[in-house]
């Protein structure tokens, strides 16, 4: 039994840690006009986080995928304001998933020394991800459609796109740099992460794995994001818990600091609760992700589900427990709300992921 | 990151997996051992099956071989636990005495006593309790206002414990008691151990919710026992019972079901307007809470043992667990007779799991109260782990004779 990280990689997570806490300033994001911190996603390059998972002779810098999942929590914890969701759980993991081997050789390169930004785009609009749900369209090598929102779709140069093709859905690489492509930067809730609206007008699109796969391998892709995304959510209840239990042991009324109240005390006590089951959780993610357990689907599930509702809560009452001033501007409460809730949308609802994980348990119930 | 068993470990487990399947039913969901604890007619049983272990070599794995134990380590414990809770197997008439009495006693006891008192406990002979709280001092425990004076070599006991669990069938206690009124509460205690069949002492079952009566009160009427049977000095009991409650918070423990497995079974039997309840989004929103909730205590506990397995110590994660298993039993009971409707009130035996979720249902507020209240329990995790202020004790400095008492 050896349910916990290598020394190997708690030297890379106090190593990230310094790094993000001196680099990642979500807030110049929020404040400024530039849609991520391109500085700060070239020192990322250069440390070779973004080829963590991938193995050298693919462009990668080997490690696995629990190396990534300590690099995510850091992510998270310091709201970094670069699309390493989007370009690395996302992007380069359905490539990684879906991709011939001359697909790799073609992108995974790129994506791995941060020279290109992959994004995959599903959505459009309301509702969950179902094919029901997908509109856009694939016919001759041609997408038609829109998609919206896409997390870093108006900055990415790849996009892997979920289109029907007949009666299939399939996923598609689509050179966003190229013909018949529109992007239109959209606003969101988390102006520290952009997203954008894609429109297709018969824009090139080279098939990405068989059409018979095609809806098996966005739901292993999403199913690897969302291991990698419960790491940020951890990392960010953490932070958000941390915030909170700052505050109110320098915060006085009534004479004494707040944190001596049982109500902020055992408010923060289920903050904490609520993230350790998210952390065991991420960490059973993380075993499976780097085995490729038989588990996989139903442990990204509870990680996913586990993670959103940690993250939420803890930005929640990290707001409730700094309260006036945990509803202005200028505290940082407000952006590790958004950031929860961002990260607890992008690939999918709590809803529609407890529905996956009790379908995933009737599974292997009936196996 | 691997929850593979070393091959020591891999052996030791196909060991006692061997034994179980010889001398234990495997165990199916909804199905628990025929008598509960608290029911007339286990404690036999449990005798039994304690005597079981001993000879088959499972009882205190990790206490010396001198005193009975088997010298192994934590992570072979953790391994039969595992296991054994595979099996149907009587549960509770052990568990305080071998996982917080013996251990005290081999902490602060003589050389001579633990020869004596810890092999007959092993072997399923006799059976210990313990005796902390009282009428007066539940949370606060070092609010105990039993006393003890001391008269020539002996004490003399007065006052009254509750909650005592098992009392009525036990053997020997462990019991914190007042020897000093004019200090603050802290101070003023000492730690003893006693026979439950001295006389003067009167044990009277409170019957619970459930209708089990596994807890007791204990009363003292002038209750002799020998200085020799103190543990540690006089006023240190309170630096003692830390070492007794330290070892129940250690004690990797089980949730008992119903839990996600039984009313997950519930939910395909079930039917409802629209067909089985488990295809009811209502009903897959609550499922799913509850696998995170306990594969999450699973995981945790992985967690814990690691620590246990690399020689460190446990981190603070395991301080979540009964807070959340408790709610959540008492979560799955309730919802689980509302998928039942009206039939839900039934308990005969008739009924789904033979009544396991209306049982569950009548006995699970125990579970938030014994052993921690959810509130003192959210007050450990502000104050060990997370590092916020005590609660104000108005209590601390002020003697023990002087503090207000209310009704």
């Amino acid at each position: 039994m050896n349910f916990d990280f290598s020394d190997d990689q708690r030297m890379l997570r106090d190593q990230a840690r310094r790094f993000l806490e001196e680099n990642a300033k979500p807030r110049e994001i929020l404040e400024g006009d530039q849609p991520f911190d391109r500085g700060l996603w070239k020192k990322i390059a250069e440390l070779g986080w973004m080829g963590a998972a991938i193995s050298e002779e693919d462009g990668g810098i080997g490690l696995t995928h629990i190396d990534l999942c300590v690099i995510a929590e850091e992510l998270g914890r310091s709201l970094a304001p670069v699309p390493f969701a989007s370009s690395i759980y996302l992007g380069r993991e359905a490539i990684a998933i879906a991709g011939s081997p001359d697909q790799k050789q073609a992108h995974l390169a790129g994506l791995c020394d941060g020279s290109k930004i992959g994004c995959l785009a599903t959505a459009e609009g309301n509702g969950p991800l179902m094919p029901k749900n997908i509109r856009a369209e694939v016919s001759g090598g041609k997408l038609s459609g829109t998609k919206t929102p896409v997390a870093d779709g108006d900055i990415a140069d790849l996009a892997v796109v979920a289109a029907r093709s007949g009666s299939d859905i399939g996923l598609f690489l689509v050179d966003l740099t190229g013909p018949g492509v529109a992007r239109q930067p959209i606003e969101t809730i988390d102006p520290t992460r952009s997203h954008a609206t894609l429109t297709f007008d018969g824009a090139p699109a080279e098939q990405l794995g068989t059409l018979a796969d095609g809806w098996r391998n966005l739901e292993a892709t999403l199913d690897h994001a969302a291991i990698m995304l419960a790491f940020e959510q951890i990392g960010g209840a953490q932070k958000a818990l941390e915030d909170a239990k700052d505050y109110a042991l320098n915060r006085y009324a009534f004479g004494r600091p707040i944190a001596s109240f049982q109500a902020i005390k055992h408010k923060l006590a289920d903050v904490y609760m609520k993230t350790e089951l998210a952390r065991s959780n991420a960490y059973y993610g993380a075993w499976a992700l780097a085995t490729g357990a038989a588990e996989l689907p139903v442990a990204a599930a509870a990680a996913r589900v586990a993670g959103s509702k940690a993250f939420i809560f803890a930005a929640e009452e990290n707001i409730q427990t700094h309260g006036g001033m945990g509803f202005t501007w200028e505290f940082d409460c407000h952006m590790y709300l958004r950031r929860a809730k961002h990260l607890a949308l992008i690939i999918g609802g709590e809803r529609k992921w407890k529905d996956r994980l009790v379908s995933q348990l009737e599974q292997r119930n009936a196996a | 990151m691997d929850f593979s068993d070393t091959p020591e470990e891999a052996e030791y487990r196909a060991h006692v997996r061997a034994w179980l399947d010889q001398n234990a039913e495997r165990r199916e969901p909804g199905k628990t051992f025929q008598l509960k604890y608290g029911q007339d007619g286990l404690v036999p049983l449990a005798k039994d099956w304690q005597a079981k272990k001993y000879a088959g070599g499972f009882a205190g794995i990790t206490m010396p071989k001198e005193y009975g134990g088997q010298g192994g380590n934590q992570m072979q414990q953790v391994i039969y636990n595992q296991e054994e809770a595979n099996y149907v197997t009587p549960r509770g008439a052990f568990e305080i005495g071998l996982g917080m009495c013996i251990p005290t006693m081999l902490t602060y006891a003589t050389e001579e006593q633990k020869q004596r008192f810890a092999p007959p406990a092993l072997r399923g002979e006799e059976i210990w309790c313990q005796l902390f709280s009282e009428p007066v001092a539940g949370s606060d425990v070092a609010g105990s206002k039993t006393r003890a004076v001391r008269d020539g070599d002996d004490w003399i006991i007065n006052g009254q414990k509750i909650w005592t669990s098992g009392a009525h069938f036990c053997d020997w206690g462990i019991i914190v008691l007042r020897t000093d009124t004019s200090v603050p509460k802290h101070k003023g205690m000492s730690f003893f151990f006693l026979d439950m069949k001295s006389p003067g002492v009167e044990i009277r079952r409170i019957k619970q919710i459930s209708g089990t009566s596994n807890f007791n009160e204990v009363f003292f009427a002038d209750v002799r026992v020998s200085d020799s049977q103190r543990l540690g000095g006089v006023g240190e009991g309170w630096r003692v019972a830390l070492t007794t409650l330290m070892n129940e918070r250690l004690a990797v423990g089980q949730t008992p079901a119903p839990d996600f497995e039984e009313i997950f079974s519930l939910a395909r039997d079930v039917e409802l307007e629209t067909g089985p309840a488990i295809q009811d989004a209502s009903v897959r929103e609550k499922l799913a809470d509850w696998y995170v909730e306990m594969k999450g205590l699973e995981l945790t506990q992985y967690r814990t043992i690691t620590a246990l397995s690399r020689g460190e110590t446990p981190g603070p994660e395991s301080s979540i667990t009964k807070i959340i298993s408790a709610n959540k039993r008492q979560d799955i009971a309730n919802f689980a007779m509302d998928l039942m409707d009206q039939g839900g009130v039934s308990m005969d035996e008739r009924q789904t799991m033979a009544g396991m979720f209306q049982e569950a249902m009548l006995s699970s507020p125990s579970g938030r109260i014994a052993g921690g209240t959810d509130e003192i329990l959210r007050n450990i995790i502000a104050e060990r782990v997370l590092g916020l202020p005590q609660d104000i004790r108005v209590d601390k400095d002020v003697p023990f004779d002087q503090l207000p008492t209310g009704r």
